[in-house]
C-alpha cells in the first residue's frame, strides 16, 4: 500500500499514535468553542427563537454538515486510540508500587482515561437526548414570521431536559471530567507535537488552563441557569 | 538509627515474590546502599541470602543502583541516585519500602535486580555516531554554539539508569530515548544520522515493550540527572520530521 508508512506511523508507533490523540484532541478544543458559543444562546430570552434558527442553519449548511460528520469521526478515533493506549500502558507498566508517589507530576494526566470514560458515555447520552431526538424528527416544529421554512424547536428539547435535576447533575459532573481532561490535555496536546520551547511553554500551559475551566464552566452553568428558570 | 524495612523478595524471573520485612540499625552517614551492605552482613550471618540489588560506581555516574524507595525510584531526594542518598534523610524508627523497578521491559531478575538490556538494545539501534577509528579529532575543529552545546550536555548526562522507565505509570522510555537523541543530535558529528537513528531508536523502544508518553512528566521528576521533559518534545519533533522526510 502507497501510504503504508503513515497508517504505521499513526496506528502503531507510539510517538505517532500521540499524535492522532494531539491533533484529534486539538480538533476537538477548536470544536468545543463554537459550541459553547452556540449554547450561550439559549440564555436568551426570546423563547428559543436564535437558538433554533441557529440549530436550522448548523444542520443544513453543507460545509458545517460534512464538518460534523469529520467530527463525530474525529471523537470516535480519539476515543478509541485513547482507550487502546491506555490499555497498551497498563500492560506495559505490570504491577504498580506498593507506596504510591508522592513525586510533583502534571495534574490529572494519570486519569486522562477516566475522564475520557467519563465524557465518552456522558456523548452517548448527549447525542441520543437532542441530536438524535433531532434527526427523528421528534421535537415540535415551529415557523417563525420571515423565514420560508419550518424550524424544529430544539430549544423546548433542552428546556425540557433541565427541567430534570439528575439531568443537570449529570451534565455538570462530566463537564467538570471534561475540564480536568483538558488542564493537563491542552498542554499535552502541544508537548506531543513536539511545540515546546521556554518562550511559549508557560503562555501555552496558561491558556490551557483558562480554556479548560472556561469551558467547563461554560458549558456547566447553561443546564444550571435553565433549570433555576424553571422552578 | 534503627530502621525497619518492607523488602521485595523474588528468587527468579518466574517466582511469584512478595514483601520480607527486616529490622538494621544503620547511621545517617551511611549511604542508602551501605545500609543494605549493613543487612546483607546481617542476613549472611543468619544462613539467610542476601538481598540482592544492583550497585557499581557507588558515585551517582553509572545508573546501576536501581530500586524503588518509598515509591520513587532512587528515594525521595531530586537528582539523587540511590547509592548518593544519605541515611541522614530518614528518621529513627522510619518503615521504609524497597521495590524493583516496575515496567514490563524491565522484568526482575532476582529481589531488587531487573534486567535493563532493553536500553542497550535500543542504544545498539542507533545510539551512536558512525566514525573512523585513528587519533581523536580537534574537539574544538567544529564550532559550536554555546546555547546548544549546554543542551546537548545537559542531555549527555543521563546514565541509563531507567528510573525514568519506574517512574512513568506507563513504563515509557521517552526520557531515555530522548536525552540520547537530544545529546547526540544537537551535535554536527550526530546530525547527519539523526533522522535514521530517531526512527530505529523509537521502533526498538515499541518493540521492547515500553509503554506510551503521556506527558505526566513523572520521569522529569524522578531523573537522578534531571533530564527535562522538553527533550521528549524535541524527540517527538525529530521523529515526526523524520518520519515525514524519510525515503
Ligand atoms: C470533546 C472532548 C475531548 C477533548 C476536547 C479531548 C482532548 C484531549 C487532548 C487535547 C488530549 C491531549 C493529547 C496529547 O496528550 O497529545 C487528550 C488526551 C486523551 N484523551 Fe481526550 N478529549 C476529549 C474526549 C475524550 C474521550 C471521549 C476519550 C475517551 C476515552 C478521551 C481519551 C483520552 C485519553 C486516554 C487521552 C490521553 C492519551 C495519552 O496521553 O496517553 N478523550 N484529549
Ligand atoms: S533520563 Fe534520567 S532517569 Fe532516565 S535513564 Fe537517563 S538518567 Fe536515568
Ligand atoms: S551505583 Fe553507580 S550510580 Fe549508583
Amino acid at each position: 500500500m502507497l501510504m503504508k508508512w503513515l497508517v504505521d506511523f499513526l496506528f502503531r508507533s507510539s510517538i505517532g499514535r500521540k499524535v492522532v490523540m494531539s491533533l484529534s484532541g486539538l480538533f476537538l478544543i477548536a470544536f468545543l468553542v463554537v459550541h459553547l458559543l452556540g449554547n450561550l444562546q439559549l440564555l436568551a430570552y426570546d423563547g428559543g427563537r436564535q437558538f433554533n434558527l441557529y440549530a436550522y442553519f448548523m444542520t443544513h449548511n453543507p460545509l458545517i454538515k460534512t464538518t460534523s460528520y469529520l467530527l463525530y469521526l474525529t471523537i470516535l478515533l480519539h476515543a478509541i486510540q485513547g482507550i487502546s493506549l491506555a490499555w497498551a500502558n497498563r500492560k506495559a507498566k505490570g504491577r504498580t508500587y506498593a507506596v504510591s508517589s508522592n513525586a510533583p507530576i502534571s495534574s490529572f494526566s494519570k486519569y486522562m482515561i477516566h475522564f475520557g470514560m467519563i465524557i465518552f458515555i456522558f456523548l452517548g447520552l448527549h447525542m441520543y437526548q437532542f441530536w438524535l431526538q433531532m434527526k427523528m424528527g421528534n421535537a415540535p416544529v415551529l415557523s417563525y414570521p420571515g423565514t420560508d421554512h419550518p424550524v424544529q424547536d430544539l430549544n423546548a428539547l433542552v428546556v425540557e431536559a433541565f427541567a430534570n435535576p439528575y439531568y443537570v447533575g449529570i451534565y455538570v459532573v462530566s463537564m467538570f471530567a471534561l475540564g480536568l481532561h483538558l488542564w493537563h490535555g491542552f498542554q499535552s496536546a502541544f508537548q506531543t507535537l513536539g511545540l515546546n520551547h521556554p518562550k511559549y511553554n508557560g503562555l501555552i500551559r496558561m491558556v490551557g488552563k483558562m480554556y479548560a475551566v472556561a469551558v467547563a464552566v461554560g458549558f456547566a452553568v447553561i443546564p444550571v441557569i435553565l433549570f433555576f428558570r424553571q422552578v | 538509627m534503627e530502621l525497619q524495612l518492607k523488602i521485595w523478595r523474588q528468587k527468579k524471573a518466574d517466582s511469584p515474590g512478595g514483601f520480607e520485612v527486616y529490622r538494621v540499625k544503620a547511621n545517617e552517614h551511611m549511604s542508602f546502599l551501605e545500609m543494605l551492605d549493613v543487612l546483607n552482613e546481617q542476613l549472611i550471618a543468619e544462613r539467610k541470602e542476601p538481598v540482592a540489588f544492583d550497585h557499581d560506581c557507588r558515585e551517582g555516574i553509572c545508573g546501576a543502583c536501581s530500586m524503588v524507595i518509598n515509591g520513587r525510584p532512587h528515594g525521595p531526594n531530586q537528582g539523587t541516585t540511590t547509592c548518593q542518598l544519605h541515611m541522614r534523610f530518614f528518621k529513627d524508627g522510619d518503615v521504609i519500602t524497597v521495590e524493583p523497578f516496575q515496567a514490563r521491559a524491565f522484568p526482575v531478575i532476582k529481589d531488587l535486580v531487573v534486567d535493563r538490556s532493553s536500553f542497550d538494545r535500543i542504544i545498539q539501534a542507533g545510539g551512536y555516531i558512525s566514525v573512523n577509528t585513528g587519533q581523536p579529532v580537534d574537539g574544538n575543529a567544529i564550532a559550536i554554539e554555546r546555547d546548544t552545546a549546554s543542551m546537548a550536555f545537559d542531555a549527555a548526562a543521563c546514565i541509563g539508569c531507567g528510573a525514568c522507565v519506574a517512574a512513568c505509570p506507563n513504563g515509557s522510555a521517552m526520557l531515555f530515548v530522548a536525552a540520547k537523541v537530544s545529546h547526540l543530535g544537537l551535535l554536527p558529528q550526530g546530525k547527519i544520522e539523526q533522522d535514521g537513528r530517531v526512527q530505529k531508536m523509537v521502533a526498538q523502544m515499541d518493540e521492547e515493550g515500553f509503554g506510551n508518553c503521556s506527558n505526566v512528566a513523572a520521569c522529569e521528576a524522578e531523573c537522578p540527572k534531571q533530564i527535562s521533559v522538553s527533550n521528549i518534545a524535541r524527540l517527538n519533533r525529530a521523529l515526526i520530521a523524520a518520519s515525514f522526510q524519510s525515503s
